[in-house]
């Protein structure tokens, strides 16, 4: 086997706690899939027979997911907090080959072949996914006003090729200044240095960056702290690097305990060139007189994703983005199941968008338009009703006359006559009352 | 649909028949010149008479590059129909000037003989190459519908049998000839003295060229045996210059055809009367080729009416009818043995060869030069569906001469129709495709070496399922993975013999042996020859090439080539001779950087010029210095693109040219040019990036225009001055040998 797959799905989700809190991040239903279904769809699509899946009980309990491959189902305990590097390393036993991580609550029509072929081709460290942030355009329900995101940038630093990664920091890690090591300028005199570019949260790992987590208990997370650190390796010798990292232990963590370092962990034939050092003509850089891949032998790789499909689900911003984005993408995966499923009651079926989905048994009345709106099952909406930009999860009762907009409506809730709802997210078994007009006001249980 | 290129002919010897004609730079250098003449047999063929002029090939041959190159581009106008196209190339100025037509009466004679018999007349064009030197011609007809470059090829390769007297030399160029099984190409050599015919009946004959069918195969032309297929008979055949035939129309000769035939039987059955009848396909008859309906033999049809003449005399007519039943007899019986013979034999419906003029082995020509074949490459497709292997697009247009070869892009790996985790295909074999693809691991000793060391990772693997053998298996197991492999670019020289070495190691493994034996056993095979033939072969070259370099020699290297950088590092380090190294390089790979930045490490005193350069570093160099690809079996060097233009400048400014080349590259294929067999890389990496702004970047869009990033050229033996391997330093035009005494070695 050359690839394992593993899918993260343990998160709370804690930036988006107002639809978390009723429902769990991997459950929640966009374009009346649960959240899960889209990275295993992702595998699936790519020929993946085995996922290991790191999840909770009562998630695993509640899901059901029509797939085909042999879902791996590992679980952690709900009262230990575990990030996902801890995650790995609880599984580590089950891992023999190099692996692919990645988070359950990444949607995207990537052609993974890009981003493995990166690994393999380089035999790479690490290769990720990366895409262009979407510029946040709308507002979220539930915010008031435009607010910026308070997330802090990521720097990421390219070389000509935009393949090797050669640079990662985050905002909140730097003071004033951005400092850039010499060792990376003296390789890579030229490095693009990119802002706007949003992590996926896609990884190839080879085998030996699981054993070294395994050895380094400090790590406890892949993104903040794993990745950044196999970046920084990139350009440090072995030697040089225990030390400095040593000091930076200490300073940070106050561990005296010497990490491992990392380079004891590759094996002999992780050099790319190995078997022909000096026969292949090939370089990946020019101007100076050093050694082919300046002999380093970790390298990282992303592939940044200039089009398509690729968000992750982790603000309800994105989340209300995400369940525009998805009608396109069931298209375009040419699933058997129509948008509209075939056991709605849909009375005009003209008022009805075509990028809309419309769960199973949901009723919907006369003159009830509907449009980029998605619609969970075993609704009612009732006539003369108004839906656009929307998110009905499922069983809502929604009564005549309501005109709905921008809104996230989550189960059970129901909609009496004539309310008129904009940017609102309505939580699970909410009632509203008669003639009333929300906007932009959240309303939760 | 034939394609000529019609220019319009400048010299004087444009035809007083014609108003176009064709004429090429080359073809005025040499003093020759070439014009279409009217279809219509006009004048006799006058200038046949005088003595026969021999041409060396060397000088032949930029003709034929030229008529070749200009062959291919416009097409005729459908109303020339079967159109007949003389042309005539002179040497020498007495010729100049004399207006011709396709003139020769030969010319015409020989059309309707040209004329493929499998198919209607009209669906040929045909082409006499008179190649005026007074006496030698070729004859040549391709079928219309399946004009290829092979054919192409074949008309190159006629027209230098023409130009070559002496058999063996024309061999390889008969090889080439023999390509396809459309065409035949006739060759005569009509001395002033008599008239030579040859034949080069191209029916099903094996041939260098890829056009053919399954048999066409590239034989191992250099050998210097003269081909089964062809022969010289030394008959003399009265034709041209003889009186009668070459006027006649068309039913006439056919009428003479016919009578000729008759008569012909009616000797038969006298001889077979009074003896055995004569073997059909035989030289017996060799006034008489039998196989010749060549109106140009009036001679016969001259004397045939006296053979028709004799009687059986002193017979009553009772005896006489007798005698004629049981020679009508024998006749049908001697008929059908004829065609048994003729269903089994290789020959088309005109018997053109004996069997013991069948070739003896039949190749398959590899399915990467048959790519404008369809059903090669339904085939390839097939069998790629059987070992579970996608097949990989071809990407773009291609120029029209390379429509042959595969052209894939980069941006579109095979991996893209892959499952992710790889279950056919072992990770490190697609990993190493990837490489290959990507242009990582790149050159011939570098492929090698990696594909060899992912072979023994493979059998490190491997597990014998139950009840199979592991000999059996094992081959059939590499077989997807070197489908793969040879997907992801096509499988260079070096890697072709390492398979066939790996293949036949694995195959000859005793049946004994445990299998963790036979694994390890194998693996020590592999090790062997990666010491053998590349690590100590390097060593050994780099020592003889010591001798070869002196005090203040100025080396001219191209590209990056990796024996040759390790030659000059060692001579640097190990001797104290000061000499200094001219790096040549060219676009688009620009690989000669590396070997800059390899011999400056090594304290090497270089300059780094481009190819467009050349003719000015020149003059100081003493010698150059160059890698190859592969050598193959008629001497030619396979290298670079770039390398044969290097050789030809360094000839012209005398600087001896020197090829490094170990011997486990040689190759018992054969080629004289760089059209046949090659690589095209992806064309994108010829697109400039300037300024953010990409040259050529819409290439695909236009319809006029295409790229073509050609991967190797073929360097003719008389350009190379001397071959370094590992033998020790041969002339280039040894390589038979050498591939001869390997293959005893290896018995």
């Amino acid at each position: 086997m050359e690839f394992q797959a593993v899918v993260m799905a343990a998160g709370g989700g804690s930036r988006m706690t107002d639809l978390t809190s009723s429902i769990p991040k991997p459950l929640l239903p966009v374009g009346n899939r649960p959240l899960l279904w889209y990275p295993l769809n992702l595998l699936e699509r790519a020929g993946f027979e085995e996922v290991i899946v790191i999840t909770r009980k009562e998630i695993q309990k509640m899901l059901s997911l029509d797939t085909k491959m042999k879902l791996d189902f590992v679980y952690i305990s709900d009262n230990v907090d575990m990030g996902t590097a801890d995650s790995l390393r609880h599984i580590h036993q089950k891992i023999k080959t190099d692996v692919l991580v990645l988070s359950c609550d990444l949607i995207t029509d990537v052609d993974l072949y890009k981003v493995v072929d990166l690994f393999r081709t380089h035999d790479a460290t690490l290769s990720m996914l990366m895409k262009k942030a979407p510029e946040p355009t709308e507002v979220a329900p539930g915010q008031k006003g435009k607010k910026k995101p308070v997330e802090q940038r990521d720097f990421i630093g390219v070389d000509d090729t935009g393949k090797r990664l050669l640079f990662m920091a985050n905002e909140a890690d730097l003071d004033e200044e951005l400092v850039i090591k010499r060792s990376i300028l003296q390789k890579h005199p030229r490095m693009h240095i990119r802002t706007g570019l949003m992590d996926a949260h896609l990884y190839c790992l080879k085998k030996y960056v699981v054993d070294f987590l395994v050895e380094n208990r400090t790590i406890t997370s892949l993104r903040s702290e794993l990745i950044p650190h196999l970046v920084r390796k990139q350009f440090s010798s072995p030697t040089s690097l225990q030390q400095g990292l040593d000091n930076k232990e200490e300073g940070r963590k106050k561990k005296e305990q010497a990490s491992l370092d990392i380079y004891s962990f590759i094996k002999e034939d992780n050099s790319l060139l190995k078997p022909a050092p000096d026969n292949s003509c090939w370089n990946d850089h020019r101007g100076d007189m050093n050694e082919t891949l300046h002999e380093g032998k970790v390298r990282c790789y992303v592939h940044i994703m200039k089009e398509g499909l690729c968000c992750r689900v982790n603000t309800l911003a994105l989340y209300i983005e995400a369940n525009r984005q998805v009608p396109k993408l069931l298209l375009n995966l040419g699933l058997e199941e129509p948008l509209v499923h075939g056991t709605a009651q849909i009375t005009d079926r003209g008022m009805v968008g075509s990028d809309s989905i419309i769960g199973s048994s949901t009723q919907i009345g006369e003159k009830t338009s509907i449009k980029h709106s998605i619609i969970g099952s075993a609704c009612t909406i009732k006539d003369k009703v108004k839906i656009t930009n929307c998110i009905i999860m499922n069983s809502v009762t929604i009564e005549e006359g309501c005109c709905l907009q921008g809104s996230v409506i989550c189960n059970n809730a129901v909609i009496e006559k004539g309310a008129d709802i904009k940017d609102c997210l309505i939580g699970s078994d909410q009632r509203l009352e008669t003639k009333e007009q929300f906007l932009i006001k959240p309303l939760l249980e | 649909m034939v394609t000529l290129t019609f220019w319009p002919l400048e010299s004087s010897t444009s035809s007083t028949t014609s108003s176009v004609g064709i004429c090429c730079v080359s073809c005025r250098e040499k003093g020759l010149a070439a014009g279409i003449g009217s279809p219509a047999p006009s004048a006799t063929h006058s200038g046949s008479g005088g003595p026969s002029r021999i041409i060396p090939a060397r000088q032949l041959l930029p003709t034929c590059w030229a008529l070749r190159r200009k062959l291919l581009k416009v097409s005729l106008p459908p109303s020339v129909g079967s159109c007949r196209t003389g042309m005539e190339a002179e040497q020498g100025e007495e010729l100049v000037g004399k207006a011709r037509g396709p003139t020769s009466t030969f010319t015409c004679s020989a059309a309707p003989q040209c004329l493929h018999p499998d198919r209607a007349p009209c669906a040929h064009g045909w082409l006499w190459f008179p190649c005026g030197w007074g006496s030698q011609g070729v004859h040549l007809c391709w079928s219309r519908e399946r004009e290829g470059a092979g054919d192409r090829g074949a008309a190159l390769a006629a027209l230098c049998i023409a130009g070559r007297r002496s058999g063996n030399d024309a061999s390889y160029y008969q090889s080439a000839a023999r390509n396809t099984e459309t065409e035949c190409c006739k060759l005569s050599t009509a001395g002033g003295r008599g008239q030579r015919w040859a034949r080069v009946a191209a029916g099903r004959q094996p041939g260098q060229c890829h056009r053919g069918t399954k048999q066409g195969k590239r034989p191992r032309a250099a050998a210097p045996r003269l081909p089964a297929c062809m022969y010289f008979s030394s008959c003399s055949l009265r034709c041209s210059t003889s009186a009668g035939g070459p006027e006649l129309s068309r039913e006439e000769k056919l009428q003479l055809r016919k009578e000729k035939k008759q008569q012909k039987k009616k000797k038969r059955n006298e001889k077979g009367t009074a003896a055995e009848p004569p073997e059909p396909g035989t030289a017996a008859d060799p006034a008489q080729p039998r196989v010749t309906p060549h109106p140009a033999s009036p001679p016969a049809s001259a004397n045939a009416p006296n053979d028709g003449e004799k009687p059986p005399g002193g017979k009553s007519k009772a005896e006489l009818r007798a005698e004629r039943r049981a020679k009508q007899e024998a006749e049908r019986a001697q008929k059908q043995a004829k065609k048994a013979e003729l269903g089994q034999g290789a020959a088309p419906a005109k018997p053109r060869l004996t069997p013991t003029e069948a070739p003896s082995v039949v190749k398959r020509l590899p399915e990467h030069v048959q790519v404008d074949d369809p059903a090669a490459q339904r085939k390839l497709a097939k069998k790629l569906e059987r070992q579970q292997v996608p097949l990989r697009q071809d990407y773009g247009t291609k120029v029209n001469l390379f429509s042959h070869l595969h052209q894939y892009s980069r941006k579109k790996p095979l991996t893209q129709q892959m499952s992710i985790p790889s279950t056919v295909i072992h990770p490190a074999v697609v990993r190493l495709g990837l490489q290959y693809s990507q242009g990582i691991i790149n050159g011939s000793n570098a492929r090698c070496i990696a594909l060899l060391e992912v072979f023994k990772q493979l059998i490190r693997d491997y597990s014998t399922p139950p009840n199979e053998e592991l000999s059996r298996d094992l081959v059939a197991k590499l077989k997807p993975h070197i489908s793969f492999l040879n997907q992801c670019r096509p499988l260079s020289v070096s890697m072709g013999n390492a398979i066939k070495f790996l293949k036949k190691e694995i195959s000859c493994l005793p049946d004994t042996l445990r299998e963790e034996e036979a694994k390890e056993k194998l693996q020590g095979t592999i090790d062997n020859y990666l010491r053998e033939k590349i690590v100590l072969a390097a060593e050994a070259i780099s020592k003889s090439a010591f001798e070869k370099i002196n005090d203040n020699d100025v080396i001219l290297v191209y590209g990056c080539s990796s024996l040759v950088n390790r030659t000059l590092c060692d001579a640097h380090t190990q001797t104290d001779r000061t000499f200094r190294v001219i790096v040549v390089d060219s676009r688009p790979r620009l690989e000669g950087r590396e070997t800059l930045r390899r011999l400056v490490r090594h304290g090497i005193h270089c300059t780094y010029v481009m190819i467009n350069a050349i003719s000015y570093v020149l003059p100081e160099v003493s010698k150059v210095l160059l890698g190859a690809h592969a050598l193959l079996a008629n001497g030619s060097v396979m290298s670079r693109v770039g390398t044969s233009q290097i050789a030809l400048v360094s000839k012209a400014y005398n600087v001896p040219v020197l090829v490094c080349c170990e011997t486990y590259k040689f190759c018992e294929r054969v080629q004289t040019d760089s059209f046949v067999s090659n690589e095209l890389d992806d064309p994108d990496d010829l697109i400039v990036q300037r300024k953010g702004q990409a040259q050529l970047g819409g290439w695909a869009e236009n319809k006029s225009l295409r790229l073509l990033n050609l991967v190797y050229d073929v360097t003719p033996p008389d350009l190379v001055d001397l071959v370094i391997t590992d033998l020790g330093m041969i002339p280039c035009t040894s390589v038979p040998v050498v591939l001869r005494v390997k293959n005893v070695d290896q018995q």
